[in-house]
């Protein structure tokens, strides 16, 4: 995608965190929004002349419109959306934690929605832009190992989804990112093997911006999970998946 | 910043050579009410406001990153008409067309018209635009007997051409003051049809020749360029005179609407809605090449020197012909038009064409027009010559065609020429000064600081040369 003005949301680690680094390298320009607001300015620091920071808990729903339409103001318009917040805490086998899965829940999807609505809006309204949401693989199928987790996840590529229907029509491309274990604090604290280098995954999300659809960031992944998606319940209940 | 301004109003708009894009949240007043509303809803949401005709100019001068814009479009009616004096009243947002449709059969023409009829007053007020009469009418501004203005801070003022401010409102781009209202001295004619003479140039020095010949009687003057032949031939093309006449039928025929209309078909064929499809095939280095080509060994063989006549609307909007050319152009284009005094212009335009030769950037359309010096502080008219270059843009090629655009602005600068910010999309600062003077922008700053002096109205053209 040419490169122009961004929003990145949940810019203080992770992917968001780098996109923002490999955003600003091309020549975009950035407003980056975390809870963290420390974590962010360290971003920020290695391209002053193009990252703007805003410290913002998406939980804090009722200040996103103001915030949306500020930092639309301060960047001078808006080319592209990338929603990277996101909250994985791990449960037990057997646990069921409501007060984990809360969290989760309004990290992944209530936070998800306000800001994606706002977005879609304005999108819809300029019939110009480009929306990204980074889901996960683990949102394909209800797994026993992070139900609320990838319920979350599956929430959002649905949403995602309806977004795309709507929104092309305007000229509008919706973007969902599957991102597999990747390289990051979310999976650091739950001991994953086998994880994608973040800087890996994240060159591999410039490259589809704006390419209308879902995306998986690898070719194992992708051939893996049409698989997975398509086993019958009763195979994929007896998997140690 | 305050109040939040609905997102559904954000649209995405650009200048008619669709080379700058900017998103804005639009309104659409229809009364003078509702454009001081604006302005209130600009200030409580810390919002600048970009002023919008209908988006002709080609460049950034109706657009505003993240601005309120104020589109004029729906203030369009005719307020009063007198044809005995020949003046008529108009809201900001009346186009062109609307003028020639309510004066032409009473025997009136506007005194002065661009090359398409659907800028709006307002905006032809902005840029103080010229048409192939420059050399003789002037610019629009000189038509003008009464304005009303309304400056940001809430004031109305009636300007008239004995107020020195009108002389700076007016070509102000908009920097200055709104119009709400203009009155406008419309031209009496003889009839609806022009007598038109095309003489076929050879070469450059040609034009230059026939320009001087029919300098002193003709009423319209404009030579069609052929960008591409380099050597002897540069500069090829054909030279159009025009003059009202009388006309056998009886002026009264020709002076009818139905007379006037464009046809609805190119070459009696290819309905015109559709042609631009067929252009955009062309639209390439050696399509345009070929077209140029063609047009100048037809008109050489088949119109060199032989008087036509030709209706007012049909010679006056050449642009027109084909609705929608601008989309023949996949990544929109740019046009660059200089204006060099009447020395130095012969070397000057030399230079230009040969630059676009070099760059291999060959501009698809070339005209050149006769002007004369007037009475607004940020003119763009002079005693001299002015060379109008529409050039293709193509994807990745950004930052080479930015370098060529300056290469441009040099020989015009050292030429003692000047630009029209109607046209530019990417003059600097100091290349639009080295044309109109610092004496001149100083002046327009010190009037921004009286009559606006919190900065609310911009542009992308303001910010960029003002």
């Amino acid at each position: 995608m040419k490169p122009g003005k961004a929003i990145v949301i949940g810019a203080s680690s992770g992917i968001g965190r780098e996109l923002v680094r490999q955003l600003a390298d091309q020549g975009w320009t950035i407003a980056a929004a975390a809870r963290r607001e420390d974590r962010l300015r360290e971003v920020a620091a290695e391209f002053p002349d193009r990252v703007r920071t805003y410290a913002h808990d998406v939980l804090d729903t009722e200040a996103i419109p103001a915030l949306f339409q500020k930092m639309c103001h301060d960047l001078g318009g808006l080319d592209l959306f990338v929603y990277s917040s996101g909250a994985m805490i791990e449960v037990g086998p057997s646990e069921f934690s409501f007060s984990k899965d809360l969290p989760m829940i309004e990290v992944n999807v209530t936070g998800a929605v306000a800001w994606l609505n706002e977005a879609a809006t304005r999108f819809q309204s300029a019939q110009h832009g480009s929306i990204v949401g980074i889901g996960s693989v683990a949102g394909d199928r209800g797994r026993r190992g992070q139900p609320v987790y990838n319920a979350s996840k599956a929430f959002l590529h649905a949403y995602l989804e309806a977004l795309r229907n709507r929104l092309w029509r305007s000229g509008v491309t919706v973007v969902t990112i599957k991102p597999g274990p990747t390289d990051t604090e979310m999976t650091a604290t739950n001991r994953m093997t086998r994880t994608m280098p973040v800087g890996v995954a994240v060159q591999r999300i410039m490259r589809v911006l704006d390419r209308q659809g879902e995306h998986y960031l690898s070719l194992p992944h992708r051939l893996i999970f049409a698989v997975v998606k398509r086993l019958p319940g009763a195979i994929f209940r007896r998997l140690k998946m | 910043m305050s109040e939040l301004l609905p997102s559904d109003r954000v649209e995405r708009l650009s200048g008619f050579g669709m080379n700058r894009f900017s998103d804005g949240y639009v309104f659409r007043p229809a009364t003078v009410a509702q454009v001081r509303e604006a302005l209130e809803v600009a200030k409580a949401s810390g919002r600048r406001i970009t002023l919008r005709g209908a988006g002709r100019s080609y460049g950034d001068a109706a657009i505003g990153d993240e601005s309120l814009v104020l589109d004029f479009t729906r203030m369009n009616r005719v307020l009063a008409w007198d044809p005995v004096s020949g003046i008529l009243e108009v809201q900001p947002g009346a186009t062109i067309e609307t003028l020639w449709r309510t004066v032409l059969e009473d025997g009136y023409w506007p005194p002065v018209v661009s090359g398409t009829m659907f800028p709006t007053v307002a905006g032809a007020l902005a840029m103080n635009i010229h048409g192939k009469n420059n050399f003789r009418e002037g610019v629009f501004g000189e038509h003008v007997t009464e304005l009303e203005v309304l400056f940001p801070q809430g004031e109305t003022r009636i300007l008239t051409p004995n107020d020195e401010l009108f002389h700076s409102v007016v070509g102000s781009f908009g920097s200055l003051g709104i119009t709400l209202r203009a009155k406008l001295q419309m031209k009496r004619v003889p009839s609806g049809d022009l007598r038109v003479l095309p003489v076929s140039a050879p070469d450059l020095d040609a034009h230059f020749r026939a320009f001087e010949r029919y300098r002193e009687d003709a009423d319209y003057m404009v030579s069609w360029v052929d960008a591409f032949p380099k050597g002897a031939r540069l500069g090829r093309g054909l030279f159009h005179a025009a003059w009202y006449t009388q006309v056998d039928s009886g002026a009264h025929a020709t002076l009818k609407l139905e007379h006037q209309d464009l046809p609805d078909s190119i070459l009696g064929f290819f309905p015109k809605n559709q042609v631009w499809k067929i252009l955009r095939r062309f639209n390439s280095r050696l399509g345009m090449s070929f077209i140029n080509g063609a047009k100048f060994r037809a008109s050489k063989l088949l119109g060199d020197g032989r008087p036509h006549y030709q209706s007012l609307v049909e010679f006056s909007f050449l642009l027109d012909y084909v609705p929608g050319w601008q989309k023949a152009y996949r990544h929109g284009f740019a046009q660059f038009q200089g204006f060099v005094p009447e020395k130095t212009a012969p070397d000057a335009f030399r230079r230009i064409l040969e630059s676009a030769q070099a760059a291999d950037w060959v501009p698809n359309l070339a005209v050149m027009k006769r002007h004369r010096a007037d009475p607004f502080l940020l003119s763009h008219g002079l005693d001299g010559y002015s060379l109008a270059l529409d050039f293709r843009l193509v994807l990745g090629r950004e930052r080479e065609f930015e370098i060529l655009m300056h290469r441009l602005a040099e020989h015009v600068a050292t030429a003692g020429g000047r630009f029209y910010p109607a046209k530019d999309s990417s003059l600097s600062r100091e290349e639009y000064v080295r044309g109109v003077g610092q004496e001149a922008l100083d002046k327009l700053r010190a009037l921004r600081g009286t009559f606006d002096p919190s900065g609310l109205l911009t542009s992308g053209l303001i910010d960029r040369i003002a």
